[in-house]
């Protein structure tokens, strides 16, 4: 207890600290971009949404930094991000809760997939020792050390362009209006696979890897050597005493990853086109939309948060000992 | 305790076939034993022959490194990689049947059937020896359920409750997880584990070297008394030979990968034959009897790979003559009557033209008998 | 990114079977790394993409920039590796660019190192509300996606430069090392040796210099590749997205440029196939590097290199839980 007591604190802090950053670094950086914005889009931009520009990025001398540090709390408690240029005049919440479900449906069952085969992977390539499956180490850490992105680049060339296969890119087909009508699901679910493959192909060795390093150390351990002597199945001993404590490791990684695997999926998203939250901050980026980009970031950071919870709760589930020390 | 540990006569078995002691249940015939698999492996046990007598105590014992525990992993095939096994043979012979298993030449599926059903192993520092994720309960039925399927969950768990309580854990610690458990206590449910098929052969490695000597002291008693109780055979390991002299039948010592001396207790505290037996003896204070002044052996235990030629302990050994550095002395007997199953690995014992020392050499009075 | 980090936060396991402490004598155990396959592999791949970071505008063949009439056209004798939509040579790009994508990796990997060698020491050796507050701080670090957080920062930045970049890459991925360092450091203060040092009244510093940190190289080496391999790939999808600034040569400039002018479509695969598979061969040696420190630091985990052959030769089966018996043939036993 005391263990998910002390997590929760963690991320809480860790909240704090991700949204207290997102709120300082425009007001720390040098030169003056926002300056220069609010100077090009001067005419179309109301006189409400130029000073809450103002008020966001601490150009407003009126009001106190501790002030501009409340407000801005104040706001996010509301919902409110403030407005975003390049969807003009749509509120940056409204665009981020459109794109957010399909980054989740991508992220979720790609990293899930990829976690899965990749764990079963290395637990029976670590079993197995001295085989040629040890020849597949190599490879698999060439596979690893391949960016999302450009993979997804060739997936593209090959799969969409040179065989069309597979959609280059979008999430559905632009003929369709979202809804849970069956054949836009059809439509999302054929757009999602190509990246959802490309996103596995290149994780599913870095999963592998670490979990046969773990397994082969397990492996050595005592308790393994006295499943053995006891005669059990080679099953049992495999994954009952083995994989079982090799993959404890493996969980707190995974959750100490996400933020990196939240990164190559942003970028796969911005490959394929695919309209989830990536895509949305690589079109805040190009067009300097600021308002859109910090709250994107927001956004990441806080999925992330709960993503690690999760995690945290899996491993006090999975490992008894955590239950009884902090 | 006040008085020697008795010593059982015929080992009872829980289905009152009586074999008689002296028929061997394990034997463990010219075993060898490399680290490595090439030139340039370790050879860490060499043409190594030791017999397990039904219902015996068996004590090995020697210095760390040298192969006590390697001989034990290797005779039931648990020793991990790069372990291989070069030759031998290791025959178990069942009391309660007549079967008779080379276990070198049986299939993997019936090694895992015989294992923990004839014979069991206590491991050394059970700290680790428990996973760490599973309940203790659990680790206890799961041996339970793979070679007595036919029972019922229930059953196993009742059973489970009862060897518990048999090494003296309250049974309803069966639902702890190992972390939660004292270091004695691991160790006793390690024993409980090892009985639970009630098997016929007990391997115990260093079964209390971790643990503080009142614990010692209680296993030792919970062992005498389950022995006493089911009858097994026990191969104990240990470098703490003033605790075989009291715990077993007889002991074996090892040096080097070699087994130098074997012999009853009782001839091994009156009589040591081998210089190092001689040597070890004297580097424990005699927890009863009369006072003693201590000495140790100089020098230090080989390194494997680089062996001194011959007699392995020559380079250590006071009494050191003329072949001691180039043959290599044999394990047999001393060819005296009287003396029994008893065998020694000296040059000082193989009939030389040489002067034994007082302190090894066979009383006058059995010499008169023999010659 | 690409890789999910393969050596994990473990409890140190010390002794026989991980890092044995040394007391300053780190030499001769050390160079046994270099007889490593695998590292060795890594290094020679390493070296000569260095080689062309140092040599590269020499052995160009065209200034990168410079266009010609030779537009969108694939590999050919005068272009090796083809042309983009305005006649620029690729393979000139992509030598130039080795330089850019070596420089701010190492840098920003030194970089991380360093502050992550002071915060995770310090926090592993001091103990108490100072490792609290260290501890938390990586812990932050560690959980806010490094990503975003490195776009944010450098699309703010006015001019984001080779050495901005390294800054920024650096500030965001020290954390990973030093949570890895403060558990290595906690194992080894309470160590015999160092406790016979701090009963011998020497100082908190040179315990540190001397004692401890010759004991974590293959930790350190090991944590700056790994952050060496993602400053890469980072910086690289920072070029790839436009957040850095294009006037500088990068691989990841390279694809910008490619997707830009629509190269996927129009089927022009050598604009982005060669700085792709580039990425991928340094991010490969320097990953075998790292699998052979690993494999030094935890010699459970090699692959049975050498003893394999003889493994083969004598048809043994090494597995845990049944040892392998060999009969050798009688001729070749020999004599004790």
């Amino acid at each position: 207890m005391t263990f998910l007591l002390r997590r929760f604190v963690f991320y809480v802090v860790t909240a704090w600290a991700a949204i207290t950053l997102n709120f300082f670094i425009p007001r720390m950086l040098p030169g003056n971009p926002v300056q220069s914005l609010i100077n090009r889009y001067q005419g179309q931009l109301s006189t409400d949404a130029t000073q809450a520009l103002y008020a966001m990025f601490g150009l407003d001398k009126e009001t106190s930094v501790w002030q501009q540090y409340l407000d801005y709390w104040g706001n996010l408690f509301q919902g409110d991000f403030g407005l975003s240029f390049t969807y003009f005049p749509t509120p940056v919440a409204d665009v981020i809760e459109q794109s957010i479900p399909w980054t989740l449906i991508l992220v979720g069952v790609s990293t899930l997939i990829s976690f899965v085969l990749g764990t079963l992977a290395g637990v029976y390539i670590g079993w197995r020792r001295g085989r040629w499956t040890d020849s597949l180490l190599p490879v698999g850490s060439f596979f690893s050390a391949i960016p999302y992105f450009w993979l997804g680049l060739i997936a593209i060339s090959v799969f969409a362009v040179a065989w069309p296969v597979f959609p280059a890119s979008g999430g559905y087909d632009g003929a369709f209006i979202p809804s849970w009508d069956p054949d836009f699901i059809w439509s999302a679910v054929y757009h999602g696979l190509l990246p959802a493959i490309t996103i596995v192909v290149s994780s599913v060795a870095g999963w592998a890897l670490g979990m046969r390093n773990m397994t082969v150390t397990v492996s050595s351990e005592d308790y393994v050597t006295v499943a053995h002597a006891k005669g059990l199945k080679e099953r049992t001993v495999m994954f009952g005493y083995a994989a079982r404590n090799a993959i404890l490791p493996n969980i707190s990684g995974f959750a100490l990853s996400l933020g990196f695997i939240v990164g190559g999926t942003l970028v796969t998203e911005i490959v394929f086109s695919y309209p989830g939250i990536g895509y949305v901050l690589y079109q805040g980026v190009s067009s300097k939309d600021y308002p859109l980009m910090q709250g994107v970031f927001l956004i990441i950071t806080l999925s992330v948060l709960v993503a690690n919870m999760l995690a945290d709760l899996a491993y006090a589930a999975l490992d008894p000992r955590t239950r009884q020390e902090g | 305790m006040a008085q020697r540990i008795n010593k059982v006569d015929t080992a009872v078995t829980q289905t009152g076939h009586r074999a008689a002691v002296g028929e061997p249940v394990l034997e463990i015939r010219n075993l060898s034993v490399d680290y490595g698999y090439d030139d340039s492996a370790v050879h860490a046990l060499r043409d190594v022959s030791l017999t397990l007598g039904v219902g015996e105590v068996l004590g090995l014992a020697g210095e760390s490194g040298c192969g006590k525990s390697t001989l034990a992993y290797a005779a039931t095939r648990l020793l991990p990689p790069p372990g291989v096994i070069t030759g031998g043979d290791v025959i178990f012979h069942s009391s309660r049947d007549d079967r008779r298993l080379d276990l070198f030449a049986m299939s993997d599926d019936e090694l895992r059937a015989s294992r923990w059903d004839d014979m069991a192993i206590v491991f050394q520092g059970a700290m680790n020896s428990l996973n760490p994720v599973y309940r203790v309960g659990k680790q206890l039925i799961d041996v339970m359920v793979a070679h007595r399927p036919d029972r019922s969950r229930a059953a196993h768990k009742a059973r489970a409750k009862e060897l518990l309580e048999m090494v003296g854990i309250s049974p309803d610690r069966i639902d702890s997880y190992p972390h939660q458990l004292s270091g004695g206590m691991r160790q006793r449910v390690m024993i409980a584990m090892a009985l639970a098929l009630e098997p016929q052969v007990v391997i115990m490695d260093e079964p209390t070297t971790a643990l503080d000597v009142v614990m010692q002291r209680q296993i030792v008693e919970q062992l005498v008394k389950l022995r006493t109780d089911l009858g097994f055979s026990v191969i104990f390991i240990t470098h703490d030979v003033s605790l075989l002299i009291e715990l077993a039948d007889r002991i074996a010592i090892m040096y080097a990968g070699q087994i130098i001396e074997d012999a009853t207790a009782d001839d091994l505290y009156r009589r040591a034959r081998h210089p190092y037996t001689h040597g070890l003896l004297n580097s424990f204070p005699p927890l009863h009897g009369p006072r003693r002044e201590l000495s140790g052996i100089p020098g230090s235990p080989p390194d494997l790979t680089a062996l001194p030629s011959g007699c392995p302990f020559h380079p250590r050994c006071p009494h050191a003559f003329d072949p001691c550095d180039t043959k290599r002395p044999e394990l047999q007997g001393t060819g005296l009557e009287g003396e029994g199953h008893r065998q020694v690995a000296c040059f000082l014992h193989d009939g030389y033209e040489v002067a034994v020392p007082g302190h090894l050499a066979v009383p006058p009075k059995a010499r008169e008998e023999a010659s | 990114m690409a890789a999910a980090p393969t050596t994990v936060d473990l409890p140190v396991e010390t002794g026989e079977h991980g890092i044995t402490p040394k007391k300053g004598r780190g030499g001769r155990g050390a160079w046994t790394i270099f007889r490593n396959r695998k590292a060795i592999v890594g290094l020679s791949i390493l070296g000569f993409f260095a080689l062309i970071a140092a040599v590269g505008e020499f052995i160009a063949p065209y200034d990168p920039n410079k266009v010609s009439s030779t537009l969108m056209s694939g590999p050919s004798g005068a272009h090796w590796l083809g042309t983009t939509n305005t006649g620029q040579d690729i393979m000139s790009q992509l030598i130039v660019g080795t330089r850019g994508v070596l420089v701010v990796g190492l840098l920003a990997g030194a970089i991380a190192t360093a502050i992550s060698v002071l915060i995770g020491v310090t926090a592993g050796f001091v103990g108490g509300v100072g490792d609290e507050f260290l501890s938390l701080l990586a812990n932050v670090f560690l959980v806010i996606p490094a990503l975003p957080l490195i776009i944010i920062i450098a699309s703010q930045l006015p001019e984001a430069g080779g050495t901005t970049v390294a800054l920024v890459i650096a500030f965001t991925g020290w954390a990973w090392g030093s949570r890895i360092l403060r558990a290595q450091t906690l194992s080894l203060r309470r160590r015999d040796f160092v406790e016979a040092a701090r009963a011998n009244g020497e100082s908190l510093w040179r315990i540190v210099c001397f004692e401890i940190l010759p004991n974590l190289t293959a930790i350190i080496a090991s944590g700056f590749i790994g952050t060496v391999i993602f400053a890469v790939l980072s910086q690289i999808t920072l070029a790839f997205i436009g957040v850095t600034s294009v006037s500088t040569w990068n691989w990841g400039t390279i694809l910008f440029w490619a997707q830009s002018n629509q190269a996927l479509a129009q089927g022009a695969w050598w604009w982005f196939v060669p700085a792709g598979l580039c990425i991928a061969a340094l991010g490969t040696a320097l990953t075998l590097i790292n699998f052979g420190i690993d494999e030094f630091v935890n010699p459970r985990l090699r692959t049975t290199g050498g003893s394999a052959k003889a493994l083969r030769a004598k048809r043994i089966r090494a597995r845990v839980g049944f040892t392998p018996v060999y009969r050798a043939p009688a001729e070749k036993r020999g004599e004790d």
